[in-house]
């Protein structure tokens, strides 16, 4: 195509609290096209998609659609351009239906009323297109995050969107829908929609993408036809350094070591229906024991139950071998445990409050006399984790919503590591961040247990289960249906006790 | 003046960011968001201080505006913290006519000043542990659940006043009204010292953190192990609590309990003091000294305009006009 690119980006520059987030950024995608937009955490991929839609204002460069220079002051204005984006997070309203939701704002009327057969029958079709079909008239929320993925993007596209930008969107998805949505990228270039497509899966890119975008630092430091780059050349570029490769760590020393160790909590026969029939997992010292399942298969609902964050109906749980039962999660904090959820932002940060704060918050009974926080002592404990964990920031007072994903995510480890806790619960520790903070993160977990911390590891990668974990436990309906440790953990194993594990099959044989 | 935002030092970001900039504009957007009422109150300060006779004298300040704008900014205070949960006490008028009744009824039946401001007070608390148990225990919305006691309060006062004017005369008990501490008067001592107590809980303690954090994000705050039920009833005790005060200290002013008047539309006045502060009402903010400025500000700005000819309601209409202009302020630096 000779034509002037659809979406031209030049020498874009921004900047928060005097840290450049962006530094002559430039982006380009022609019409039909798919480009890749890849970088780690706090490389600036979200800044610029925000530069690019409106949310923020560019402090330099030019931003030409169609050869038109154009500057968004809103969302609202670059939709009507014909910019759509789909987000991370779907950004729909949670209690309206699934056909309000899609045609909002540019809902069919008759006789200035709104035509609801119309909506509900644009709605249907729309979604249809997507190959989803479901009632339109139920609530969004009702549905799995997949079915309101397609509605944010069925949304998009019904505002003839020209370019789409679609940050994340497989993050929350599963294996068979992320193959649904790709289908709906490829059929979008099809029809000459300029896509930009920002994803942490290699395999997702290749798949789908044209040319790449590597950002890193705030600059571009590769921009060439995906076919002309290999995966590690691309993981090499993002990160800055040589990777090597498929190095496969596995935890398998540490479990001999911890063979012999003492069982720091065990929980049997969980019960907490409709989630939880049954889900049983225990923990040695400085063991990391995982915690495998589909979705729903109860992993973050087990984990809830034992840091007392939601009741159990039945099971019971020991701590060093005495029975207790936590109420709230204050009681499992004062117990020695720790619990970074899986929702980051809903469950995990105070966005207002400094990182100073949101690291030690789960520590403030420790650092209180009489009621006043101890000031000299936090800043002490700050500073240390920080230092520990790399946390990237203008300062501790900075608000951590201010952070990228990544460096939220280690605030929030830290949070839980500062209290000095005996067993660490982790639900996805590494969701929607980049390759590399996922490496850094491995590598503590492996450290903070080689140093006697026990972990229990929520993940749905096999790939992190299997490096970090010196057993795993499987999980399918709520129930814990297998226990794989050392040399017997693989993919194999692992996919099959999710998919057709049978309760009676090599059960829970130590603990 | 340093302001107590979230935490003292989050806030400079936007100023900071702006700066950072370089561009004008910006760095004075974000500092009339943060000084907003600080400005309008220089302003307000200079302006009379040339154009109506005697302002500059102690008296003036002290006796006439300051002690004037106690009342609202200590029941502000009050609102402040049930604000930085993410609720609000719609109730603070009716606990103030409440409190006042008691504390009246009780002195006339002879206990005893101390007895009567310990029993006033305690009346308040009560309502403000109904309020926060509705809120934390049966989960109603907080607007909701203080609008029960801003309707049926004032209806208590009232059926404990017998529709009558209860007046009475006890210069110890109307000591928190008309008395003097080294020639300031009583309400505006308890409005600075309520303050400063106040700030210090935000600055300094556990209390202050886990109040943040529960209006910021109760389920984390949860899951971090803060009791947000009894951080969150904690604040609507605090605000009813000095309501009460407040009430005891208007009816001492006035020798008389008046259960149809005490505390009248003293929740909005309130609440507006909290917004005019850049504190946004969806909770996980605070700021002390920004709240009390709020508070002096309105009633200058009032006494001001009222002092100049311009007719009460005229009066009203500036005042929502300027409430405006700190809101959008404070949209404009997002």
């Amino acid at each position: 195509m000779a034509d002037a690119p659809l979406l031209q980006m030049r020498g874009i520059d921004k900047s928060f609290a005097g840290v450049p987030a962006l530094t002559g950024v430039d982006l380009s995608v022609p019409a039909g096209e798919v480009r890749a937009l890849i970088g780690q955490n706090g490389a600036g991929k979200s800044t610029l998609i925000k530069v690019l839609t409106g949310v923020h204002r560019r402090d330099a460069g030019q931003v030409e659609l169609d050869g038109r220079p154009v500057d968004f002051g809103s969302v609202h204005e670059a939709q009507r351009a014909g910019v759509a984006t789909i987000y991370q997070e779907v950004n729909l309203v949670p209690y309206r239906s699934l056909a309000e939701n899609v045609c909002i704002g540019r809902a069919p009327r008759r006789f200035g009323l709104l035509d609801w057969r119309a909506i509900n029958a644009e709605a249907r079709e729309r979604l249809a297109a997507l190959d989803v079909h479901v009632d339109v008239t139920r609530p969004l929320h009702e549905f799995p995050i997949a079915t309101q993925q397609m509605t944010a993007i069925a949304r998009a596209l019904s505002f003839d969107a020209r370019l789409v930008v679609m940050d994340e969107p497989t993050s929350s998805l599963a294996e068979h829908e992320v193959g649904v949505l790709l289908d709906v990228v490829r059929r979008l270039r099809d029809s000459g929609v300029a896509v930009v497509f920002v994803s942490h899966r290699l395999d997702e890119l290749y798949a789908v993408c044209d040319t790449i975008t590597v950002l890193r630092d705030g600059r571009c430091v590769a921009d060439a036809p995906l076919a002309e780059l290999s995966k590690y050349e691309v993981v090499s570029a993002m990160l800055g350094r040589a990777l090597t490769e498929s190095e496969r760590r596995g935890r398998h020393v540490g479990a001999a070591r911890a063979a012999g160790a003492p069982t720091v909590l065990e929980a049997r026969d969980l019960h907490r229906p409709p989630a939880l029939n049954g889900s049983s997992v225990s923990v040695r010292r400085g063991e990391v024991v995982g915690l495998a399942g589909l979705l729903g298969s109860g992993r973050s609902e087990t984990a809830r139950a034992l840091f007392g964050a939601d009741p159990v109906t039945g099971g019971e749980m020991r701590l060093a071998g005495e029975p207790v039962a936590f109420s709230s999660p204050r009681d499992a904090i004062r117990a020695g445990l720790g619990f970074n959820s899986e929702d980051r932002k809903a469950d995990g940060i105070v966005p207002d409050l400094s990182v100073r704060e949101n690291l030690t918050l789960a520590l403030l009974p420790r650092l209180t006399r009489r009621g006043v926080v101890d000031r000299g002592r936090q800043q002490e404990i700050v500073d240390r984790f920080v230092a520990r964990l790399g946390i990237r920031m203008a300062s501790p007072d900075q608000p951590v919503r201010e952070l990228s994903g990544g460096n939220q995510q280690k605030v929030l480890l830290a949070r839980w590591l500062c209290t000095d806790p005996r067993l660490l619960i982790l639900d996805e520790p590494t969701r929607g961040i980049d390759v590399g903070a996922k490496q850094e993160i491995a590598e503590l977990v492996d450290e903070l247990a080689d140093d006697g911390l026990s972990v229990l590891l929520v993940s749905s990668e096999l790939e992190e289960l299997i490096n970090g974990c010196d057993r795993v436990v499987v999980l399918r309906d709520g129930e814990t249906v297998r226990e794989l440790a050392g040399a017997d953990i693989s993919e194999d194993a692992i996919v099959q006790a999710m998919a057709e594990g049978s309760a009676g099959a090599g059960e829970h044989g130590d603990a | 003046m340093p302001e107590t935002v979230s935490d003292p030092a989050a806030t400079r970001s936007p100023e900071s960011a702006a700066a950072a900039t370089g561009r004008r504009g910006a760095v004075w957007a974000a500092r009339a968001q943060r000084y907003g009422a600080g400005v309008l109150l220089v302003l307000l300060f200079a302006y009379n201080a040339l154009a109506t006779p005697n302002f500059l004298t102690v008296q003036t300040l002290l006796d006439v505006q300051l002690r004037q704008a106690a009342p609202v900014a200590i029941v502000a205070l009050g609102m402040a913290l049930v604000i930085a949960t993410g609720g609000i006490d719609l109730s603070v008028g009716s606990v103030m006519a409440i409190a006042g009744q008691v504390g009246a009824l009780t002195l006339l039946a002879g206990v005893g000043p101390v007895a009567a401001v310990a029993l006033a007070l305690l009346a308040a608390a009560a309502c403000g542990v109904f309020n926060g148990s509705l809120v934390v225990r049966y989960g109603v919305q907080p607007i909701v659940a203080t609008l029960i006691l801003f309707i049926a309060g004032r209806g208590i006062a009232q059926l404990l006043s017998g529709g009558r004017l209860t007046g009475f005369r006890d210069p110890a008990f109307q000591f928190l009204g008309l008395g003097r501490v080294a020639g300031v008067p009583m309400p505006v001592v308890l409005m600075v010292v309520l303050a400063a107590v106040l700030w210090f809980v935000v600055r300094y303690t556990a209390y202050g953190r886990t109040l943040l954090a529960t209006g910021g994000n109760p389920r984390a705050a949860r899951l971090s192990g803060v009791r947000v039920g009894r951080v969150t009833m904690i604040a609507y005790v605090a605000s009813a609590a000095l309501a009460g005060l407040v009430g005891l200290v208007v009816i001492g002013i006035t020798s008389a309990s008046d259960a149809n008047n005490v505390g009248l539309g003293l929740e909005l006045d309130a609440i507006a003091a909290v917004a005019v502060s850049g504190t946004p009402l969806t909770g996980g903010r605070i700021s002390v000294i920004g709240t009390l400025v709020g508070a002096v500000v309105l009633r200058l700005l009032q006494n001001t305009l009222i002092a100049q000819g311009v007719p009460r309601e005229v009066a009203q209409i500036v005042t929502g006009v300027v409430i405006v202009i700190a809101l959008f302020l404070q949209r404009r630096s997002r």
